[in-house]
């Protein structure tokens, strides 16, 4: 029992990264590992090919070792992919004038809204108290000299 | 003006709700990616044929208006599509390139002994290298490749009746003509 809990807390998660994928030089394989995680797999598209089982995202892979086993530059290998598949293959898109509205709308948005709730709330702000009418103050007066039952 | 303010979020909302609707009603298929190469050069390739000793090259494809399909034995799919292909080959005279992706030849051939085979040459992708220089990401995939030998349309799943009639028989015409 005890060994089968002891087994259950080793075992990691299932990886997709195959043993005969792996690269021999660990520099380059851990290069290889990081790029792949910042990757898409087009045919799952939410999933990066680091995490990926489908086929396509194998073939990937391993097209990317053979690229920086070749000696391509990290920028050069993910250029090869995306003038192949597009920007829609890197999973952080580029910050460039067409991708502004994406990277930073949410932030403007939230400036605008920010500053329509701030608006909205300052008018809100209760209107300053009017002075008791002498009525007033004597019926409070009253009120308050009344001895509790 | 003032009156007007609280029926500001209501025409965002409709604004909205609006477009959202016409996105959800046009069809489109958001999965469906646009190809990255269009209007530009296709990819080169020489791979060898489907028939024995030959070889298919993009080289030999210059100059002409050319569909390129690429097809597997396993795919489902593609046996969809087939019909079509034989009649785009067969009754429209269009030059239709076959690439057998990640298939074993004995497959293709078989495929293609059964169903007919409505390409002029069938290149044999094993390693499926082609088929990303393409871009592609699932089959079938079909190309149309210009005169200049650019990619002018991309068609991801099978190709439809109505897609053939409305869309790829007048751009193949048009580009026939150019």
């Amino acid at each position: 029992m005890r060994l089968l809990l002891v087994l259950l807390l080793l075992a990691g998660p299932a990886l997709a990264v195959q043993p005969d994928e792996r690269l021999a030089d660990p520099a380059l394989e851990a290069r290889a590992r990081a790029l792949s995680r910042e990757l898409r797999c087009i045919v799952c598209q939410n999933e990066s090919i680091d995490d990926s089982n489908a086929p396509l995202a194998r073939d990937i892979r391993v097209l990317l070792r053979e690229r920086l086993a070749a000696g391509d530059s990290d920028t050069q290998a993910r250029a090869f992919l995306v003038a192949r598949y597009g920007d829609f293959v890197l999973l952080r898109p580029p910050v460039r004038a067409d991708t502004y509205v994406l990277w930073f709308g949410p932030f403007a948005l939230l400036l605008l809204g920010g500053g329509v709730a701030f608006a909205a709330l300052r008018r809100r702000r209760p209107a300053p108290a009017v002075p008791l009418s002498a009525e007033e103050q004597a019926r409070l007066d009253a009120l308050m000299r009344e001895e509790p039952k | 003006m003032r009156r007007l303010l609280p029926l500001v979020p209501l025409a965002l909302f409709l604004g909205l709700a609006g477009w959202f609707a016409a996105a959800l009603l046009s069809g489109r298929d958001p999965r469906e990616l646009p190809s990255a190469l269009i209007d530009k050069p296709a990819p080169e390739f020489d791979l060898p044929s489907l028939a024995e000793g030959r070889r298919l090259s993009s080289e030999a494809l210059r100059g002409q208006v050319v569909v390129v399909n690429f097809f597997a034995s396993w795919c489902a799919p593609c046996r969809v599509e087939h019909p079509l292909l034989l009649r785009l080959a067969r009754q429209e005279k269009v030059r239709v390139i076959g690439i057998a992706y990640k298939d074993r030849p004995e497959d293709s051939r078989r495929f293609l002994a059964e169903l007919g085979d409505p390409y002029l040459a069938t290149g044999i992708d094993r390693d499926g290298r082609t088929g990303i220089d393409f871009g592609l990401y699932g089959v079938p995939e079909t190309y149309v490749i210009d005169k200049a030998g650019h990619i002018r349309r991309r068609i991801v799943g099978p190709v439809t009746p109505a897609m053939l009639d409305r869309e790829l028989l007048p751009l193949l015409r048009a580009l026939e003509r150019s």
